[in-house]
């Protein structure tokens, strides 16, 4: 990202968001479908990142925390109440319980954390499906409306993706000034060195649980996205394997990165839809590649590219000191 | 009170089915910092294969034979040499997933190549009953109970008793140490791989005929023998054993008396308990803060 000029960076956003905006308009409904939950993993997996990526805490419950959104989504649409009312609640809701599940993080490290997610993850699990007076149990909330923004309705498919192609683009703005603000760096520190970060004055406790908190918050984001994406939600979406997908996406994308979940959603929401020619065997190729991407850049796609440019980097270095020698050398 | 006692026994023989697996995850996490995600696709497998095998025509007892021998070299040489020897070197999380990715393709490749249905599996125990202090306890749970219990004990006396168990605890404690006094630890690792993958092998023999064969059924097994793991103590094989058991009869228990639908919860609720106050598990023993 830092190897191009400002304005071609500058230039190939506007592509790609101009890219984002007028490819899909003739796209068939389920092609709508599948970009619209590219976007909405994109921002679960955003708030990951955050976690995981610049705070360097392990989580295995972003799934929870997508399923506590698109429950509550779900829940208060259904009684008539407009979505932006749910997705304040469902902020809310997954930023004081990532706050309160960033506690054992205070006191254990690293795995530990990442065993007291992964318990609340199945914990949420059984509540979505055993509380059948809330969630209605197994047999799922269905007829989820559309939200109407601004008067403009958005039942059909492609208002519906600018919508969540709309709420990625605010989540991705607030991130990317949040991980510029001081908070961000505070993350940073927090990640590379605690104690280091501690003795510079930075509240760690605090920001451990901010970074929690906050990444957990944009889970529930997603999930007010993706009860009306779907439009029906039962409880097997939200089981463990959606938190570890979603830890995949930010691991190949390339964790701490800005723009790693959107690479590593790309992958898990579309490779496996590129993969369906091969029928029963899409799953079993789109795991062979997560592995042996991994194997060829554990840091994952950006860290690829991030390795390209620093050795771009270095030849040009060297090639300029080599112009400087030997002008120093021809000087008399 | 009857009931008591055929729930507890039933539980101890679920837990020693899962102890096996716990113990076998700690032993990857002892030896090369290996959280293998897919330790519950790995029991599943090996029943696969000797169904295969006994498809071809094979008796029984040449398929558990030639299980054991394909569980060695697929989950335990081929694991090690294609999966956690590449990536080893960039840390703990890489891996973790990259295991999980593994788990994915296992599942799957199962259910294309094998079946989507659940398999019914033969049983290495007779059926029926015995009577013990005047309850009818079904064959089935002592069997399993005993068998898991032997590989257990052999388990431990290889560990402690022997040259090679004392080279492969030192090769997990202290390499560099370990290779100064001439262990080859690479041997060693090797060998806690292909230990790992008999376990598993066996585990899946024995939980195989109580749960059939299916593809998604490593899921539970897998989260139950992490959890094993954990509770017991991530770093001790006493720890994954004493763990396997509890979470055994406690999930056996929460069933009867708690509620069938949060049964699961309950090994859970004492997970999280144990890692907020005492983190490095009930027979753990604390690790150091690196800093």
């Amino acid at each position: 990202m830092t190897g191009l000029p400002r304005y071609l960076q500058i230039a190939l956003g506007f592509i790609v968001i101009a890219g984002l905006i007028i490819v899909p308009m003739n796209f068939n409904r389920y092609g709508l479908f599948i970009l619209s939950q590219w976007a909405v993993m994109t921002i679960a997996a955003i708030g990951l990142n955050l976690t995981l990526g610049y705070a360097g805490q392990v989580s295995l419950a972003q799934g929870a925390f997508v399923g506590i959104g698109a429950y509550a989504a779900a829940i208060m649409t259904s009684q008539g109440l407009p979505l932006i009312s749910a997705l304040g609640v469902a902020i809310v809701l997954c930023f004081a319980i990532g706050w309160l599940l960033g506690y054992p993080a205070l006191r254990v490290q690293h795995h530990y954390l990442a065993f007291v997610t992964l318990a609340f993850s199945t914990l949420a699990f059984l509540v979505f499906r055993n509380e059948d007076w809330l969630t209605k149990g197994i047999y799922g909330i269905s007829n989820i409306p559309r939200p109407s923004v601004f008067g403009f309705p958005t039942n059909r498919p492609l208002p519906f993706y600018y919508l969540c192609l709309g709420s990625l683009g605010i989540v991705s703005v607030a991130v990317w000034w949040l991980i510029r603000s001081p908070w961000g760096r505070a993350f940073v520190a927090l990640r590379e060195n605690p104690i280091r970060a501690l003795s510079l004055g930075i509240d760690t406790r605090r920001y451990t649980l901010m970074a929690f908190a906050i990444g957990s918050a944009l889970g529930g984001v997603a999930g007010t996205l993706y009860a009306p994406l779907t439009q029906y939600i039962d409880p097997v979406p939200f089981n463990l394997s959606l938190s570890l997908d979603l830890l995949m996406m930010v691991i190949i994308g390339g964790a701490g990165f800005f723009f790693g979940p959107f690479l590593g959603a790309m992958i898990a929401v579309l490779l496996p839809e590129w993969l369906r020619f091969t029928q029963g065997y899409y799953l079993m190729l789109y795991a062979i590649a997560v592995i042996l991407l991994l194997i060829y850049s554990p840091t994952g796609l950006l860290g690829i590219l991030d390795r390209l440019m620093a050795e771009r980097r270095t030849k040009m270095a060297s090639a300029l000191r080599a112009v400087a020698q030997s002008k120093l050398e021809a000087a008399p | 009170m009857s009931n008591l006692f055929d729930l507890l026994v039933a539980g101890l023989a679920t837990g020693a089915i899962y102890a096996i697996v716990a113990v076998g995850f700690t032993l990857l996490w002892q030896t090369s910092q290996t959280i293998n995600f897919a330790q519950g696709e790995f029991v599943m497998l090996p029943a696969f294969l000797m169904l295969a095998v006994m498809q071809a025509g094979a008796p029984f007892w040449l398929a558990i034979l030639i299980g054991i021998g394909l569980s060695m070299l697929l989950l335990g040489l081929g694991f090690k040499l294609l999966l956690v020897d590449p990536m080893l070197r960039h840390g703990v999380l890489p891996l973790a997933i990259a295991t999980m990715a593994l788990a994915i393709g296992i599942k799957e490749a199962v259910k294309q190549f094998f079946s989507a249905e659940a398999s019914p599996f033969p049983s290495i125990v007779p059926a029926g009953d015995v009577s013990i202090f005047g309850h009818a306890v079904s064959l089935q749970s002592l069997g399993v109970l005993t068998l898991a219990i032997l590989a257990v004990i052999g388990l431990t006396a290889l560990l402690n008793r022997t040259s090679i168990g004392h080279q492969m605890q030192a090769a997990a404690q202290n390499p560099t140490a370990a290779r100064i006094i001439g262990v080859p630890v690479e041997r060693m690792i090797l060998l806690t791989f292909l230990i790992n993958a008999v376990l598993v092998a066996l585990a899946s023999l024995l939980i195989t005929p109580i749960y059939l064969a299916k593809f998604s059924s490593g899921e539970v097994l897998g989260q139950a023998a992490f959890i094993a793991a954990i509770v017991g103590g991530f770093n001790q094989v006493r720890g994954a054993i004493a763990g396997g058991l509890l979470i055994g009869v406690v999930d056996n228990l929460a069933a009867a008396y708690v509620s069938t639908q949060y049964r699961a919860a309950i090994p859970l609720l004492l997970l999280i308990v144990i890692i907020l106050f005492r983190p490095q598990g009930l027979l753990g023993r604390p690790e150091e803060r690196t800093v």
